[in-house]
């Protein structure tokens, strides 16, 4: 009996023994900050949708030369995931690929914080082609209305218009949790989430362009820059919505011509955190060079003045 | 004669079986070894070009040809810091508290089921408990040590299993000597028990680390982040660790990503390679011959 008393004994030491010694390092990597003085120091939390993550890295990369103090990290936990984070203010920024819903804001208030909505860039979600199909360049929103919606039977591309090949149709589609997904059955099928289900899914959409390249008679939809870096493999699909067919590329999708498959993309910052000297200069450096950096990892930006305006509401 | 020449035949069919099933295995080894080639030359070939010291020693970029694998490297290190040795004194505690102390009851046998249930639970169940134990509970945040301690529990019931085998074939002679010399059952334990089990308990537990270096889903689950321009400076810093990088880089659009990718696999790989031959080191090390 008392050997197991000791036992048990030398085990709490241990323990707590290794929970002291964690304790410790981190309260001394806690004084850091404040003992550098002068320079901007301190972290800004950011995570949420990988649509939006190559944008906040870019922005992360650059800013961290300017100010090598401030520890900005991003994760990419998912539109929902990074939105689960920033209601209760364990982040400061939320990456979104699609708007915030109001329960999310009623959260954030309900806390005594407050949400400022910044639409960062924009996507153009493509729907793409093997290659060497040479039938469905153009497609209307009804057509891949029908292909989609969670009743369709369509088997095969003639059962999409009288005159396409008799082959059998082979689909590839982001996974059902994606933002990519959400607004996609938004605006084709008319109703978010709601599509049919025979499909090859995947969250990673580098399986999707392999699928669509290596299959002459694929159809799928992904992010337009998936398409940019991958042009030589695939056709892309131009949207017919009755005003002649339209497609994606960078001038089509900020004008706004490029209907209705282009969709804004959103960061959002928490009111509190903004108090902090080190968040708001990370967030006006994010929009003095959102012009320059988001091309660069394949999003089209807004017009500058878009961001001045914006800029305005975070002073 | 007759017979004799029956007895030939069942002698050839059984000669005939034998190279059947000599060949069946060979065969088997030869799959997986050329799947095993297939992987690793491509991943060599693709990503060795790429395996620069810049590589080590850079931040993640958004630019394929200046991201690096500094703060993922760092952060594995640190992970497998607090983990390894966390792991090793409570496995072991635990295994050897079930077979020396522990009563054999229906409540140890009840345990002895969980514990080996356990082993087989998918990690990103052990993600979520560290979610709600470490990082939310305990408050200790998306930190190393709330990624260490999630991490942790994943492996512990491999350790145990493994520490209990290592200590059931030390030979019962070797305890009884202890105990004639009039040693108490702790110091029967220590001294003669865990040395002679400690080769076995040291491969169980460097397999098991091994095991964690590779996981991504617990630590995705727990919020473990993907850009990190720093490197840890303690347990409570933030942090991310290479197979994330690695699946960051995997799922991005530009072609030249999967090629640093690849060069990431390669570094993940030696780690664990570097692990495994420090096992079997130990392993030799301290198997002294037991009579």
């Amino acid at each position: 009996m008392n050997m197991k008393k000791g036992l048990t004994l030398g085990l709490s030491i241990v323990m707590a023994a290794t929970l002291l010694v964690g304790c410790g390092g981190g309260k001394t990597e806690e004084k850091k900050p404040a003992a550098t003085g002068k320079k901007l120091a301190g972290s800004v939390k950011i995570d949420g949708s990988s649509t939006v993550f190559p944008i906040s890295e870019a922005m992360a990369e650059e800013f961290r030369k300017i100010n090598p103090d401030v520890k900005v990290t991003v994760g990419e936990s998912g539109t929902t995931g990074g939105m689960k984070k920033f209601v209760p203010g364990e982040i400061d920024i939320a990456d979104a690929s699609r708007p915030i819903k109001k329960e999310e804001v009623e959260g954030v208030k309900k806390r005594g914080d407050d949400v400022i909505e910044i639409p960062i860039a924009y996507d153009g979600l493509s729907v793409v082609i093997h290659k060497d199909n040479t039938w469905a360049g153009t497609m209307t929103v009804a057509e891949l209305k029908k292909l989609w919606e969670p009743t369709s039977t369509v088997k095969k591309w003639s059962e999409i218009r009288a005159g396409w090949p008799d082959q059998p149709i082979k689909l590839y589609g982001p996974g059902t949790a994606s933002g990519t997904f959400e607004y996609f059955t938004e605006v084709i099928v008319g109703k978010s989430k709601s599509s049919r289900a025979d499909f090859t899914a995947s969250e990673d959409d580098n399986v999707l362009v392999k699928g669509v390249a290596g299959d002459k008679n694929a159809l799928g939809y992904f992010g337009y820059v998936y398409y940019l870096h991958n042009k030589e493999k695939m056709k892309v699909v131009s949207i017919d919505t009755g005003k002649g067919a339209v497609t994606p590329s960078e001038q089509t999708i900020k004008d706004g011509t490029y209907k209705p498959l282009s969709r804004p993309i959103f960061i959002y910052v928490s009111k509190k955190s903004l108090e902090r000297p080190e968040v708001k200069e990370f967030v006006t450096f994010y929009l003095k060079n959102a012009s320059k950096l988001i091309p660069q990892v394949g999003y089209v930006p807004y017009a500058e003045s878009h961001y001045q305006e914006m800029l305005k509401k975070v002073q | 004669m007759l017979a004799h020449s029956r007895e030939h035949k069942i002698y050839q069919w059984r000669k005939l079986k034998d190279t059947l099933f000599k060949g069946l295995f060979f065969t088997a080894i030869v799959i997986s070894l050329a799947a095993l080639a297939a992987l690793l030359g491509g991943i060599l070939m693709k990503g060795l070009p790429y395996l620069t010291l810049d590589f080590l020693s850079s931040y993640p970029s958004r630019f394929a040809a200046k991201a690096g694998i500094k703060s993922a490297l760092a952060g594995t290190f640190a992970f497998i810091m607090i983990t390894g040795p966390t792991a090793f004194v409570v496995g072991v505690l635990t295994a050897v508290y079930l077979e020396e102390y522990a009563k054999k009851n229906w409540l140890t046998n009840l345990l002895q089921l969980n514990i080996a249930n356990l082993a087989g639970v998918p990690s990103i169940v052990y993600g979520m408990l560290g979610m709600v134990i470490f990082v939310r509970g305990l408050g200790l945040g998306r930190s190393v040590l709330a990624g260490a301690l999630t991490m942790t529990l994943l492996i512990l019931p491999v350790i145990v299993v493994a520490t209990q085998e290592a200590i059931k074939a030390v030979p019962v002679a070797l305890r009884h000597a202890s105990y004639a010399l009039g040693a108490t059952t702790t110091q029967t334990v220590f001294r003669v028990v865990l040395p002679v089990a400690m080769p076995g308990i040291l491969t169980g537990t460097i397999l098991a680390v091994s095991r964690a270096l590779g996981e991504t889903a617990p630590l995705i689950t727990i919020g473990a982040l993907t850009y990190v321009a720093f490197l840890p400076t303690g347990p409570m810093s933030e942090f991310t660790v290479l197979p994330i990088q690695i699946f960051n880089w995997v799922s991005r659009p530009q072609a030249a990503f999967q090629d640093i990718a690849a060069a990431g696999i390669i570094v993940l790989l030696s780690i664990m390679l570097l692990l495994n031959g420090a096992a079997i080191y130990l392993r030799n090390k301290y198997r002294k011959p037991v009579e």
